[in-house]
């Protein structure tokens, strides 16, 4: 036994002709390295680019969050832009509430509109439809949606049309498409003898998907929904139109302008004030750390559905 | 016991009768928001068209003075900054996702893909104010290097013409490619996943390099699911507004020179409607809107048939 081991590794008589079929030719060789670089270094590439823009971010962001530490959340934004000054309370008040009316409106429908896809429309040529329609919605403009609401439903309320209600509706048709595929993906993966157990135990449709499909579900349904809103919460265009132009804190939706901290990074990152663009950068630190957030906290779902769903 | 069986079968059904109702509605909510958003944008759009006549799409003047509401020029401005975008950043997509599925070590692969999530993360404003108060003024004497090494050389010396400021139709395209990377890289790298190992496999056992392997059985197998992702980031780089609003200059040209400030659809309709007045005007930001949706539309359109019939070929099979 140990002789014909030796012997096969041992420098065999054929061994010219195995380097000629194990060598690669200099050339191979030479592309597969350079290719293989080149694909490192785009990864490099994009790591360095992203982590410029975060250290910008947080390097400028901190020096005016931090200096003006407490005022950043509790006062309202300098009138003028020329000013320096603290406060950036108004636009973090107008970020949550039209972040929040768009997801109690997207979120539910959304849901609602993949069980529908999932559970009773399956492979028929409307649910079909529906799943190509949500695609398609999915890709539409932002600004566009913004000019919809802008046009469905600022334009008939005159002035008081501008209201952070309006831009949440706005952030609401954006969330949608989101939220429903994304829950679908979700539902799917719900083995499909819990529904046929569930089923055979007498149980209803309705009964089987909200007593046994969602829960199963509900980790991931929830990260999926967190996304969305990360999203919105980032989401410029669909306010311009929508919301109006404040300066101070307004927690109603219904009645009175709002802004939100997209709005202003963007008003202030058009002026060339030195004091305007620190207040931008501050902005921007400010919502990154809330739309990281809400991402971590999906994440953080999410592995622990992929968990559930395996074991 | 006033309650039979038959008096439950009866509630059970009422119940599961109204809860398919509430999901019908919301899956048609869907139907009915996309029927409202064209029918709105097409009727408040009309007046422009009215006036403008089909010259809207061809006249390249933007002169809200003189009544003269062209669309040519936003049109190319979107053209190009998303044509920018999809070349600088499909070699780099594809680079991302080949280095994840096929060369990272397996401990590298879930910091990747968070890596390539999080630029997805980052609002396209943050984006936007990055680019103009930081990477702009760092372009510049870039493009100037670039143009005057270009200069004489028949095509690259036009394309890479004399640079006015940071803010042009090459920081546009530059900012938009960093933000479709990250869909375009995850698309692809569920595309290059579904390549069945057998064919990878075999390559590499035929005494394939690992480049000649991707070439030859990963990147054959997943093309038409590439392309369509590819497709997916053109519209979102063309329908993507404030990063490039901010960015491309606004002033409005038709030109070859990328190093020249443009504008471009999404950019002309947030930075100028606070000035737009007149009914005529906003009727033209809006129809602007719909050019967009319509662009936009259609290319999703061709992607979504593409990315659908290259999975469904490639379930088929593997």
């Amino acid at each position: 036994m140990t002789t014909v081991l030796e012997s096969s590794t041992g420098p065999a008589p054929i061994s010219p002709l195995l380097t000629d079929l194990t060598t690669v030719s200099t050339r191979r060789r030479v592309k597969n390295t350079v290719m293989t670089t080149l694909m490192g270094m785009s990864v490099a590439v994009v790591a360095v680019v992203l982590f410029l823009v975060l250290a910008t971010v947080a390097s400028k962001g901190w020096s005016i969050v931090a200096s003006e530490f407490p005022q950043w959340f509790t006062k309202d934004i300098q009138l003028s832009p020329r000013r320096p000054g603290p406060g950036m309370k108004a636009a973090i008040v107008g970020t949550l509430v039209a972040t929040a009316t768009a997801t109690a409106i997207a979120v539910p429908l959304g849901i609602a509109g993949a069980v529908y896809l999932n559970e009773y429309g399956k492979t028929s040529l409307f649910a079909r439809t529906l799943r190509f329609l949500s695609n398609v919605m999915a890709g539409v403009p932002s600004i566009v949606m913004g000019l919809f609401i802008y046009v469905f439903w600022v334009v008939p309320r005159g002035v008081d049309g501008l209201n952070g209600f309006s831009g949440a509706l706005a952030l609401a048709c954006l969330m949608l498409p989101i939220v429903v595929r994304s829950t679908e993906e979700m539902l799917r993966l719900v083995p499909q003898n819990l529904r046929d157990a569930s089923l055979a135990l007498g149980a209803t449709t309705s009964r089987t998907t909200l007593t046994v499909v969602i829960p199963r579900a509900a980790s991931g349904i929830i990260s999926g929904s967190l996304l969305a809103v990360a999203r919105a919460a980032g989401e410029t265009a669909p306010l311009i139109f929508t919301i109006g132009a404040a300066k101070r804190t307004n927690w109603n939706p219904f009645s009175g302008t709002n802004t939100s901290l997209s709005l202003q990074i963007y008003a202030n990152a058009k002026e060339s004030f030195p004091t305007a663009q620190e207040r931008a950068w501050g902005a921007a630190l400010t919502l990154i750390i809330v739309a990281f957030m809400f991402t971590f906290v999906a994440r953080a779902l999410s592995g622990r559905f992929a968990k559930n769903s395996t074991s | 016991m006033a309650v039979t069986l038959d008096d439950l079968k009866g509630n059970k059904q009422l119940a599961d009768r109204t809860f398919r109702g509430a999901t019908l509605m919301g899956g048609t909510a869907i139907a009915v928001i996309l029927g409202l958003i064209s029918w709105t944008i097409a009727s408040k759009s009309s007046l422009a068209f009215r006036t403008e006549g089909l010259s809207f799409f061809t006249e390249r003047r933007w002169a809200p003075a003189d009544d003269v509401f062209g669309a040519l020029s936003f049109i190319y401005g979107t053209a190009v900054t998303a044509l920018i975008a999809v070349v600088l950043a499909v070699p780099v997509s594809l680079g991302i996702a080949l280095f994840t599925t096929h060369v990272a070590p397996s401990w590298l692969k879930r910091p990747l893909v968070a890596m390539t999530d999080l630029v997805a993360v980052v609002p396209s404003v943050v984006f936007g104010l990055w680019g103009i108060i930081f990477l702009a003024p760092k372009l510049v004497p870039v493009f100037t290097k670039l143009s005057s090494w270009s200069d004489g050389i028949p095509i690259l010396g036009s394309i890479f013409g004399k640079a006015s400021a940071g803010r042009t139709f090459m920081t546009a395209g530059l900012i938009l490619a960093l933000m479709i990377i990250p869909i375009i890289t995850s698309i692809s790298r569920e595309v290059i996943l579904t390549c069945p190992p057998t064919d990878s496999d075999g390559a590499l056992a035929l005494g394939a390099t690992r480049w000649e392997m991707i070439t030859g059985a990963v990147l054959t197998h997943s093309a038409g699911g590439i392309v369509g992702a590819v497709m997916l980031g053109l519209g979102r780089a063309m329908g993507e507004t404030i990063a490039a609003a901010l960015v491309i200059g606004s002033s409005p040209a038709i030109t070859a020179n990328l190093f020249s400030s443009g504008d471009s659809l999404p950019s002309v309709i947030a930075f100028e409607w606070g000035e737009a007045t007149s009914d005529t005007k906003r009727s033209a930001l809006i129809a602007m809107g719909l050019t967009l949706f319509l662009m936009t539309l259609l290319v999703n359109f061709i992607a979504n048939y593409v990315v659908n019939r290259a999975m469904k070929r490639m379930r088929g099979e593997s």
